[in-house]
């Protein structure tokens, strides 16, 4: 996002510009896997973490490099002077060089689409396209309902649909999902179907949380989703726990968390930043002075990617290699995708108020992850503008459908707000429970009509 | 690392003094692991006489090994933690089970919050991915306790000042995920094999921090239970069903006691139930209710007067019924805690009472609390009453209580 920024501020920027020329400076990434023996430069450009590129890179305007010549040198014996220290000796030197505050190269981005040779199938790139519609319409749709009225509250994932389906489908089923609350899509690829997205949105007795919860705080044990929580990123921790327990149990599986832009444990966990570049009303630039998220991956010791959250195909490849490593390797992987929040925060939002109306244009069109695979998916052959117009017309009468229905469902019954505080209901809250029912007996005229009793 | 390394570095000797001192006062109990007993019936045995830590460590080893996925972890547990209490228990049960953490409150309690919920739920893994884990393994106890505080103890006692902002750092991870995991996702998702034991309350010396009772704040979240111990063996059967409850439990150990009270305590497995008050002592007078090492005030200051003295044991659900029934008895009731007045849990137990007893009270409830103070450090004997009370019969706390005492019943 901070790329969009720098590029608002300046006059003509481009994005393709911009990503194509840190691509091709992608011969430091080879150096950096290749002790991992994964070095598939289809997967990985631009992550470098070897200490010569480090250096090398780095530390130009400081003495690091020279400091870095010298210890390499086994004349010295005064500069190869050092101490043992937990994770490895640590040499002294005696000229003070501070470690800068960033390097002045950003990290890289990883970005695929545009380019050819993906061996596929077409099935599954089709699934795929029509799920990132799909996730559109519902959004439009459930939006304008919020704006009726008819939902108290919702949030759109507009402009981060490639993150959302273009990682569910490199994800495995028995792979666990701990999502922020942008990530529908996941639950979308994984077969929740848009009379529970509704049933949920509605808060009536088939919403799996029976109405406790605000729209959008979807959660299937079935979907192996787990349930959102509005504070953000108590996730974090909560996966490395899951993941803990998917290691005990040598399952075949890792956790997948997502978090904004907003521990370190060798478990298989893979950690997916949509760093859309608003935290509400505050952008990145005043959110950190570091190169993004991704670098902070490293001072935690955790391997890590930036990848072009708008290409669905460099986060499907991007997911799936980390997914393989953190199963195979049991460690962590952060991903920092690159997008924007296209979409106010949520209904409670006017975004236009603190950012500019041509940056929200720019990336709701030039950038729209959806139309970017859409033409991809045409060239292909595998798509056409009949099926376009034919499918979103049929999606959109979907969720019109699975919203009627749902308004028609009955709320969860008044005992459903007693259940589940504990295993059992202790007797506070039965002795509670008689109180109500009592007061709505005597004064039923102050309580709504449509909870069953 | 740093923080932790300069923290061994610097404070090394008096670390060492201080663990000498600590296996002195818990030399009884070298029972770690013992098979004999298992094999006792459960709660029977006169037992050994042992410290409230080494009650604790029976129990965290029975866990550990009548449930194959249960886990220990939290700061410096791995080598036993500086109160001893996980002593031995890496050893016997690999470091995969009892491990260190990193200094970090928040990732502690949110990595137990999530292993919890694996293994709460664990129709979770079995209905979805239609594999490998037997169904057995859904008669196994969840457990997940997670030992997080007792490490700083010594700390706490050297005084080392340490940021121990307790229930700042993890309250966000309490209050917003552990209690509400069921609720809010309609049952589809708990944590409630989640055990957080944390030593509180008045030592001596805590000051600002390390004295505080933080009770009242656990027991305004719907969702979890709060359960303080009042002895080792207490301790040991509450933990023991803490961790064997389906629901999140916050365990306090009053610090207080940790090493001035050594008692019998039945070996082998056992638990005591959880939001069941106990009458430790019976009266007719006047009803005294309180919970963790104040008992052991209230209890000096009974002398001479027939009170009925009852341990809450479980703050939140808690047992009404029985502190009703005492008080439809007596007329009169005492309440008495460490934390401030205002807003405690005594306010809660007094206003339930009222509501229930109103007609029979004879005098106005009253309350012995802790002040609307910050823990202030030199002026703790006049807060609370926990300087030489092993060697003074009634010290300076205990006269308050009497008088109040007195003064309700006298009403």
């Amino acid at each position: 996002m901070a790329i969009w920024l720098a590029g608002r501020r300046g006059a003509s920027y481009c994005v393709k510009a911009l990503i194509s020329t840190t691509f091709r400076s992608s011969r430091s990434y080879t150096t950096a896997f290749a002790s991992n023996g994964n070095s598939d430069s289809l997967f990985f450009c631009g992550n470098s973490s070897s200490a010569a590129v480090f250096g090398s890179q780095r530390f130009e305007s400081t003495k690091a490099r020279q400091q870095l010549d010298l210890l390499s040198s086994d004349d010295d014996e005064e500069q190869n002077q050092g101490v043992d220290f937990p994770g490895g000796r640590v040499a002294f030197t005696s000229e003070m060089s501070f470690l800068p505050e960033s390097s002045e190269k950003r990290v890289q981005c990883y970005r695929v689409l545009d380019d050819n040779g993906y061996p596929l199938s077409s099935t599954q790139f089709k699934h795929m396209y029509r799920g990132m519609v799909t996730l559109q319409t519902m959004d439009t749709t459930l939006y304008e309902a919020q704006r009726q009225g008819r939902l108290s509250f919702y949030v759109t994932s507009y402009g981060e649909e490639a993150i959302n389906l273009a990682s569910a489908a490199a994800l495995g089923f028995d792979d666990l999902i701990l999502p922020q609350y942008r990530e529908a899509g996941v639950l979308l690829w994984r077969g929740f179907t848009l009379q529970e997205f509704v049933n949920q949105c509605l808060g009536n007795k088939n919403d799996y949380g029976k109405g406790r919860q605000m729209p959008i705080h979807y959660g299937s044990n079935k979907h192996n989703y787990f349930t959102v929580s509005s504070p953000i990123a108590t996730q974090l921790p909560q996966a490395v726990g899951v993941a803990y327990s998917l290691k005990m149990d040598k399952k075949d599986a890792c956790v997948v968390t997502y978090f904004g832009d907003g521990t370190v444990m060798e478990v298989p966990v893979v950690f997916i930043c949509r760093n859309n570049g608003w935290a509400i009303s505050t952008p990145i630039t005043e959110q950190f002075r570091s190169d993004g998220i991704v670098v902070k991956g490293q001072a935690y010791g955790i391997r890590s990617i930036r990848v072009d959250g708008n290409d669905a195909l460099a986060i499907y490849n991007a997911v799936g290699v980390a997914r393989e490593m953190a199963i195979k390797e049991q460690r962590p992987i952060l991903i920092e995708a690159l997008t924007y929040r296209v979409g106010h925060h949520s209904t409670s939002d006017d975004s236009t108020k603190y950012r500019p109306v041509d940056e929200i244009e720019h990336w709701k069109t030039a950038r729209n992850p959806v139309s970017i695979f859409r033409k991809w998916v045409q060239r292909k052959g595998w798509w056409s503008d009949e099926e376009e117009s034919e499918f979103r017309a049929n999606v959109r009468k979907q969720v019109m459908d699975a919203i009627q229905v749902g308004e028609k469902i009955e709320k969860p019954p008044l005992a459903d707000m007693f259940s589940d505080v504990y295993e059992e209901v202790p007797s506070n809250l039965m002795e509670q429970e008689r109180l109500v029912r009592d007061t709505v007996k005597r004064h039923p005229q102050d309580y709504p009509t449509n909870i069953p009793l | 690392m740093a923080t932790n390394l300069r923290r061994f570095k610097g404070f090394g000797s008096i670390f060492i003094n201080h663990t000498n001192h600590l296996r002195g006062l818990s030399s009884s109990s070298a029972v770690l692991g013992s098979v004999d007993a298992q094999l006792q019936a459960p709660g029977s045995g006169t037992g050994k006489s042992i410290n409230l830590y080494t009650a604790i460590n029976q129990a965290l080893q029975i866990a550990l090994d009548s449930d194959p996925r249960s886990y220990i972890f939290g700061e410096d547990v791995g080598f036993g933690g500086v109160f001893r209490c996980t002593t031995g228990l890496a050893e016997q049960f690999g470091k995969h089970r009892v491990f260190n953490t990193p200094l970090c409150e928040q990732g502690i309690v949110g990595f137990g919050i999530g292993l919890a919920a694996m293994v709460s739920s664990y129709k979770f893994c079995t209905t979805v991915s239609c594999n490998q884990i037997p169904w057995s393994i859904l008669s196994y106890t969840c457990c997940c306790c997670l030992s997080y505080f007792c490490n700083r103890g010594i700390e706490l006692l050297l005084k080392f000042n340490l940021q121990i902002t307790f229930f700042l750092l993890l309250i966000r991870h309490i209050v917003n995920e552990a209690a509400k995991f069921r609720y809010r996702s309609g049952n589809e998702f708990n944590c409630g094999g989640l055990t957080i034991r944390a030593p509180y309350g008045a030592v001596g010396h805590g000051g600002h921090y390390h004295s505080q009772s933080p009770e009242a704040f656990f027991c305004h979240v719907p969702g979890i239970k709060v359960v303080i111990p009042r002895s080792p063996k207490q301790a040991k059967g509450l933990l023991l069903s803490s961790i064997r409850e389906p629901n999140p439990v916050v365990f306090f150990e009053p610090k207080v006691i940790t090493f001035l009270c050594s008692k019998e305590v039945p070996e082998g497995d056992y638990t005591l139930p959880l939001s069941e008050a106990e009458v430790i002592r019976e009266g007719s007078d006047i009803t005294l209710v309180g919970w963790g090492a104040q008992l052991s005030i209230m209890e000096q200051a009974c002398d001479g007067i027939s009170c009925e003295l009852i341990d809450l044991k479980t703050l939140i659900p808690w047992d009404k019924e029985t502190v009703e029934a005492s008080v439809r008895k007596t007329g009169r009731l005492l309440i008495s805690h460490e934390a401030p007045v205002t807003g405690g849990f005594g306010a809660e137990i007094s206003a339930s009472i009222v509501e229930r007893c109103f007609l029979r009270l004879e005098a106005p409830v009253a309350r012995v609390c802790g002040l609307d103070t910050p823990f202030p450090l030199v002026f703790e004997p006049f807060y609370m009453p926990t300087k030489n009370k092993v060697r003074i019969l009634l010290p300076f706390w205990c006269i308050i209580i009497l008088d109040a005492i007195k003064d309700t019943v006298n009403y």
